[in-house]
């Protein structure tokens, strides 16, 4: 019984010790996936369409190393993004916040959107109508004509 | 030819125009290298640098943030490595703005004090002070994202201008000249 108890005591911290070493930092997986979550969020500027995460360039690298160390202290996400937002601007984020730099960026679906509906407006008006019915006796006529 | 069938040639001309007009521009700048679509607007512009303190090489005191806090006219800190291909080709630029008595303070990107004096000896030294990141880590902390990268410091100590690259002429006359004057 007793050593059931211990093994119950003991079973989280078995989930603990799985660590693992990125890029020389040891943190535990759970850290690593948050690390990784952030990571896959900034550019890497070096090569400018890579995230940091997938990265081989050493600038990369040395900002994976500060992510981690800044994980394993305890620093929060936001705390971690705006200290790379603080350095290299927002272009870092590969998801942008909305702001007035990006005001353009975000309304180009609904400026579309309004330039094709007005497009769509502007050909309808300018149509030119179509022939007016017929009336009853030229109806009448046509029928006649149409079938001898 | 009614206004609307004009209208109906006339856009897609004008577009044409407008956008052969605009590429044409953005690959003649890109061409003299006075435009870079890979440069990026630094946060540092506005700002002083971050607190830093870096050691020297060849037994030269390095320098710090307080060094740059009010220098006596409009300067220069330039990042640098000996093993970055740019850097040479910038080198006989910042060895003439020297000459014409602009103060430039290097800062050695990731090198070696050996490499360091092996490069300065080959391509000329136009420094007047010279401090070693050799970590690398002042350098994120200023936002240095490639070398050489050169850092327009007012009487002040505030970052005015950040090219990233290398400098040549072009540059130097359409942006960092005006800019020179302006700031003395």
């Amino acid at each position: 019984m007793k050593r059931y108890f211990l093994l119950l005591v003991f079973l989280p911290s078995l989930a603990l010790a799985q660590m693992v070493t990125r890029d020389g930092v040891t943190l535990t997986a759970a850290q690593e996936q948050r690390a990784e979550a952030i990571g896959d969020q900034l550019r890497c500027l070096v090569c400018q369409n890579e995230s940091i995460e997938g990265s081989s360039a050493s600038l990369a690298k040395q900002l994976r190393i500060i992510i981690r160390q800044q994980v394993v202290a305890g620093a929060d996400n936001k705390t971690i993004m705006h200290y790379m937002v603080q350095r290299y601007g927002i272009f870092v984020l590969l998801k942008p916040p909305l702001s007035r730099l990006t005001l353009l960026l975000y309304a180009s679906p609904f400026i579309a959107l309004l330039i094709g509906f007005l497009s769509f407006w502007l050909a309808r008006k300018s149509r030119i109508p179509g022939p007016v019915p017929l009336s009853e006796s030229e109806a009448a006529r046509l029928e006649k004509l149409l079938d001898p | 030819m009614t206004d609307r069938r004009r209208l109906l040639f006339g856009v897609p001309l004008f577009v044409a125009v407008a956008s052969g007009a605009g590429f044409y521009t953005i690959l003649r700048r890109m061409q003299n290298q006075t435009y870079d679509p890979h440069a990026l607007p630094s946060p540092l512009i506005g700002h002083r640098p971050p607190a830093f303190n870096l050691p020297g090489v060849a037994n030269q005191a390095g320098f710090s943030n307080i060094d740059l806090a009010a220098p006596p006219r409009p300067m220069l800190v330039n990042w640098f490595a000996s093993w970055c291909q740019p850097c040479m080709e910038e080198a006989p630029t910042l060895v003439e703005l020297a000459k014409i008595g602009i103060p430039i303070w290097g800062i050695a990107y990731q090198d070696t004090p050996a490499a360091i004096a092996t490069y300065l000896g080959l391509y000329g030294n136009p420094f007047t002070r010279i401090a070693t990141d050799s970590s690398g880590l002042t350098a994120i902390n200023w936002g240095v994202y490639g070398v050489p990268e050169t850092y327009l410091i007012d009487r002040q100590g505030i970052v005015r201008w950040r090219w990233a690259g290398a400098l040549n002429d072009a540059v130097l006359a359409q942006q960092l000249d005006p800019l020179l004057d302006q700031y003395s």
